[in-house]
């Protein structure tokens, strides 16, 4: 016989301003199965919660309707509390009446029958709740990170110290990312080669760290605790077993002209390369697009001169498959490409440069050895514009977003100028300076007040070239109401930060979502900023959103605390919202099997006691199932039920409604 | 012989009568009869818009119903102001309906929307597309630079199909004729429009500053598709010689003249027999 | 019923019914000012014009409509085309000399602008088009610029662009009506 207790609660004013809940309370307590019914203020508080688990035990209820927010709020607060009091928690169903009701309607006597109605459904449902106990499944307790800039690299590390394993899946031939590009890092004025290099080297030879670099994901399979990532290992051309670093090959490369992407296009690199010196691992790379042995068949001098007979020119990609239990994604950013702006040269003015560009020239391990240079003929400046906020907050031709670090590198440009050159003159326009870290304001009013940067208020309408080299820029002082003209031989745009390259289609292989921008999107941005709705995935760094360094960090961190805790059992309760096939009744059409888009369905032999097969049917895997019901709703003789939401119990909420 | 709605505007029997004259001349050797809008009205140019929004509104929409009711679905507007006004006025209209219907009383006219303008750039466009191409025989081999303005390459939805920024409607044009197409840098910086008589001090300023630009360039000329920049960079630019504020004299031709001279026609007839500063030399030195 | 609609001021509520423009969404960046070729000329920067709309309040009104800035607008379109958020300070600028006008409002600065603007028009509504001999004599009389350009008149004769009878277009009544109209008509 059932007794269900139904609990309505107001949430305050969100459903007691537009559901007469008392009237509700008192519609339940006559519905059929109904001993117990109750309203009150707030059901998820701890009053609240303890009215619930007083009823059960003592009105012996075999089951609970609350009447509430949306499940994905608070259904698991409330099984909770049920499963305290002794009460099997899935025998605990819980109505919508504010998202599907309160929310969304504002006539308060439709909105009560509404509820009403709404209640008398769940409750037919609760009458036919089955106790079901939940699934375990083993989790793999290795991790992946994809990405081996300071998030990837600072993430491997803090999961590797909890003692689990991890790969780390870099795209580039070398780990290091951004970071490993600039030349001193704000506030500190840190080298940040020097403060990253040794973190690097910790992630390569960590014995729980495996790295992949110059390596991609290709495909995922599998869900939390449970993923196959298929990884590409491009092909290197030169075996890592047998190369020692030596550099032998790339200072014999006859093709010395190739733009290096590491510095901006600034300097140049050969066909077979390491990226920059420190790079980790520090084993070249050949380049196929370029080779011109790869290309046509011709040269072959870096295999001749390799001590160690390391250069493989017939190298494939391979594809190797890995098991994992959680994965980071921590792929970063790249900056806007400026040509889309007209007037400032459409990207046609070599000395119309961007930060990373402005990075390698003011870097001591760069192309011009930390000097600053004109790139188009190699003179130092004596006037350098910055312009802020180039591409960002710009519903026109950019993006709408304040790319956040901006603010903070253009004043460190702006000081590391005038550091270099003490009689060249920095003019920064901007429209607000954004410095809300610990001790960012200072590290703003530094650059202005120490070391004579000139900020200018207002942005830049024109940029225009005369034929001596010279850089007109035309901008203006807001505050002054007036037009401002300055003369420069080299011009720094802020470029507005945005998800790298390829990032939409990772996250598509793993299910993660992302935004209008192509940023990740977090499970919920104030409360969950590591998660993600994948379970098992979680985020780091740029690519969720712009961010700089102490930020990546810790986010890199938070997320390595998720993935240990979720390694931190040997098993993983999964809900046992599941579908069930009956051996008896089923006929092996095999639809079922066709149709799950989770592959968790597949043939089942059923033996007898000598082991011969008697016939085959089909059988749900408890471990992929994910109980979207779609093999319930094809099975032609009715043998697939989904547990917690049965066929008998679909049909006695739509008898309740109709 | 393709028929053409003619809208010449103004200043075209005034100060840019070349304008006038190089047009028909050109719509003559390309095949194209010019079918003048008969009895159009003044556009309202920047007066109308600078004192009274619905007078800017309603004047090119009684020519706009005009052309409209005389058959003309296409329209010819050289000037660029004009041209800017009339298609300017249009986009607000198909945005707005509540303002057609308003416009149709004040105006007494009605107007569904049917007729399409062209500017001069769009214009010469279209006729080389159309065989003029064959037709331009002598080849100028001049250093030009192309001078824009504001209204030829800026407006929403106004001028359309070309980049605001760098603007290339005539760059096909001036090559057809033989020309060297020079890049620079003031493509589309304001002469100072209507200023000409009430605050010319702006006017030889930003002329000034435009003809540096195309001296600085290299020019031998520069084109242009618009009466008040032509006469700002023509007319006044005689004030700049004589105050030595400019080192020489430079010649400014329409567009429309420059591919007349590439057809062959005499310089008189295209009207650079007008101009204030001297720009007959330019066929006489030409290849 | 949206309690939280912002009120609007009806400076504001005129440049948006008139020009289409937003006030609040300028965020005072000063690219227009930046790219304003007569911003060297004027007593209020662009941005600060918008800044002082914004604003709305009656002193700044009365800088505003007393402002030079709104006469030396060229239309030029430079500031609309480069907004980052797709406004149009130019129109705004119509939308305000338009009320400067109608107040009364005109700073001795601009006196010889406006003489232009409506010897020109007072050509269109006598004739359906510009005229330029009796655009110029009443521009001088009115601006009381009788010497500047003085032999350009004679200049231009000589390379007849200059009409010496104007043109007078058969629908001039319904012109002239248009004017009636618009001088009778809304206010922005």
């Amino acid at each position: 016989m059932a007794r269900i207790g139904v609990f309505i609660c107001h949430c305050g004013e969100n459903i007691g301003r537009t559901v007469d809940c008392p009237a509700v309370a008192a519609a339940a307590a006559r519905m059929p199965g109904v001993v117990h019914s109750v309203d009150y203020k707030y059901m998820c508080s701890d009053p609240g919660q303890q009215m619930i688990k007083k009823a059960i035990v003592e009105k012996k209820l075999t089951g609970v309707v609350v009447g509430a927010c949306s499940p994905r709020m608070h259904e698991r607060t409330f099984r909770a509390a049920a499963a305290e009091a002794g009460l099997n928690p899935f025998l605990l169903e819980m109505a919508n009446l504010r998202e599907h009701c309160s929310w969304v309607h504002s006539d308060q006597a439709a909105a009560t029958q509404k509820a009403i109605d709404l209640v008398r459904v769940m409750v037919a449902k609760a009458r036919r709740d089955r106790a079901l106990r939940p699934i375990r499944v083993p989790v793999e307790p290795t991790a992946l990170v994809v990405g081996g800039g300071i998030a990837g690299i600072q993430a491997a590390l803090d999961i590797a110290a909890g003692g689990k394993k991890v790969v780390l899946v870099e795209r580039g031939p070398s780990i290091g990312g951004h970071m490993a590009r600039l030349s001193e890092t704000f506030p500190t004025l840190d080298c940040s080669q020097c403060i990253l290099t040794p973190r690097m080297v910790e992630a390569a030879s960590h014995p729980n760290i495996t790295l992949m670099t110059y390596s991609e994901v290709e495909s995922v399979e599998g869900f939390v605790g449970n993923f196959t990532v298929t990884v590409r290992r491009k092909a290197r051309y030169v075996d890592p077993a047998k190369c020692t670093g030596c550099g032998d090959c790339f200072n014999k490369c006859p093709l010395k002209k190739i733009p290096n992407e590491f510095d901006a296009g600034l300097g140049m690199r050969r066909a077979i390369y390491v990226p920059f010196p420190q790079a980790v691992p520090n084993k070249p790379v050949i380049d196929a697009a370029h080779c011109t042995m790869l290309q046509k068949g011709k040269c072959g001098l870096c295999a001749k001169v390799c001590p160690r007979g390391a250069i493989d020119y017939k190298d494939q990609d391979r594809l190797e498959k890995i098991k994992v239990g959680a994965v980071v994604l921590a792929t970063g950013f790249q900056l806007w490409d400026h040509a889309a702006y007209g007037e400032y040269g459409g990207g046609r003015y070599q000395d119309v440069i961007d930060g990373f560009a402005f990075e390698r020239l003011a870097s001591a391990s760069g192309p011009t050895g930390g000097r600053i240079k004109r790139p188009s003929d190699g003179v130092e400046p004596k006037t350098v514009v910055f312009l802020s906020c180039c591409g960002s907050r710009d519903d026109k031709a950019g993006k709408k977003y304040c790319s956040k670090i901006c603010c903070m590198y253009t004043a460190k440009h702006a000081m590391l100028y005038r550091h270099k050159v003490h009689d060249g003159r920095a003019v920064v326009f901007y429209m607000d300076v954004r410095a809300a870290g610990k001790g960012y304001e200072e590290f703003v009013r530094r650059a202005i007040e120490a070391d004579g940067a000139e900020y200018v208020r207002g942005r830049v309408s024109r940029i225009t070239r005369r034929k001596d080299g010279t850089l007109v820029v035309r901008g203006a002082d807001t505050l002054a109401g007036r037009p401002v003209t300055i003369e420069a031989d080299l011009v720094v745009l802020a470029d507005a930060v945005v998800p790298r390259s390829g990032s939409e289609k990772l996250a598509q292989l793993f299910g993660v979502g992302y935004d209008q921008d192509g940023f990740y999107s977090e499970a919920h941005p104030k409360l969950r900023p590591v998660e993600t709705a994948a379970a098992g995935v979680f985020l780091a760094g740029a690519c969720q959103a712009p961010k700089d360094i102490p930020e990546s960090v810790s986010q890199a961190s938070a997320s390595a605390a998720k993935v240990l805790g979720l390694f931190a059992k040997p098993e993983l309760e999964r809900e046992p919202i599941i579908a069930r096939v009956n051996r008896t009744t089923c006929a092996h059409c095999r639809a079922c099997i066709s149709a799950c888009p989770y592959g968790a369905t597949r043939d089942f032999d059923v033996l007898d006691r000598a082991g011969k097969v008697l016939r085959t049917v089909a059988e749900v895997n408890e471990g992929l199932c994910q109980g979207c019901g779609t093999c319930a709703a094809v099975c032609r003789s009715h043998s697939v039920d989904l547990d917690g939401f049965t066929g008998e119990q679909i049909h006695a909420e739509l008898s309740a409604l109709l | 012989m393709k028929t053409l709605g003619y809208y010449p505007g103004c200043s075209l029997s005034g100060g840019g009568i070349e304008l006038d004259l190089s047009v028909r001349a050109l719509a003559k050797t390309a095949g194209v009869d010019l079918r003048e809008i008969e009895d159009w009205n003044c556009c309202g140019a920047s007066a109308a818009h600078s004192l009274d929004h619905s007078l800017a509104v309603a004047l090119p929409f009684r020519v706009l119903a005009l052309a409209e009711s005389q058959g003309l679905a296409e329209v010819l507007a050289p000037c660029a102001a004009c041209f800017s006004r009339l298609k300017g006025t249009q986009v607000r209209l198909a945005r707005n309906p509540e303002l057609n219907r308003r416009m149709a009383e004040l105006v007494e006219r009605p107007y569904q929307g049917g007729v399409r303008i062209l500017n001069i750039n769009e214009f010469i466009a279209a006729l080389l597309k159309d065989g003029l191409a064959e037709k331009l025989t002598r080849k100028l081999g001049l250093k030009a630079v192309a001078y824009y303005g504001c209204l030829l390459s800026r407006g929403e939805d106004i001028v359309t199909g070309d980049d605001a920024e760098d603007p290339q409607g005539m760059e096909a044009a001036l090559r057809a004729a033989g020309c060297e197409v020079l890049s620079w840098n003031a493509s589309n910086e304001c002469c100072g429009g209507g200023f000409s008589m009430s605050k010319t001090g702006s006017v030889l300023d930003l002329s000034q500053a435009i003809l540096d630009e195309a001296r600085a360039a290299g020019a031998d000329l520069v084109v242009t598709g618009c009466p008040m920049c032509h006469s700002n960079l023509d007319m006044r630019q005689l004030e700049l010689v004589k105050r030595r504020r400019v080192p020489g004299a430079l010649p400014i031709l329409y567009l429309s003249e420059l591919l007349g001279l590439a057809a062959g026609l005499e310089p008189g007839a295209l009207g650079l027999d007008r101009h204030f500063i001297e720009s007959r030399q330019l066929v006489r030195g030409g290849a | 019923m949206n309690m939280s609609e912002p009120k609007e001021h009806p400076v504001a509520k005129a440049v948006r019914e008139t020009a289409g423009v937003v006030l609040a969404e300028c965020y005072q960046c000063g690219k227009c000012t930046a790219g304003c070729p007569m911003a060297r000329y004027m007593d209020l920067s662009p941005n600060q014009v918008m800044r002082l709309a914004q604003a709305g309040d009656a002193a700044a009104l009365e800088r505003l409509l007393g402002s030079e800035a709104l006469w030396y607008c060229a239309g030029c379109l430079t500031c609309a085309q480069r907004c980052p958020r797709q406004l149009d300070p130019a129109a705004v600028m119509d939308v305000l000399r338009e009320m400067a006008h109608r107040q009364g409002k005109i700073p001795a600065a601009a006196r010889k602008i406006l003489a232009f603007h409506k010897a020109f028009l007072a050509t269109v509504e006598w004739g359906g088009r510009m005229a330029e001999i009796p655009l110029v004599m009443r521009y001088k009389m009115n601006s009381l610029d009788l010497f500047s350009d003085a032999l350009l008149g004679p200049a231009m004769l000589a390379k007849r662009k200059l009409p010496l009878l104007p043109h007078r277009i058969r629908g001039r009544g319904e012109v002239r009506r248009i004017f009636e109209k618009c001088r009778k008509g809304t206010r922005p």
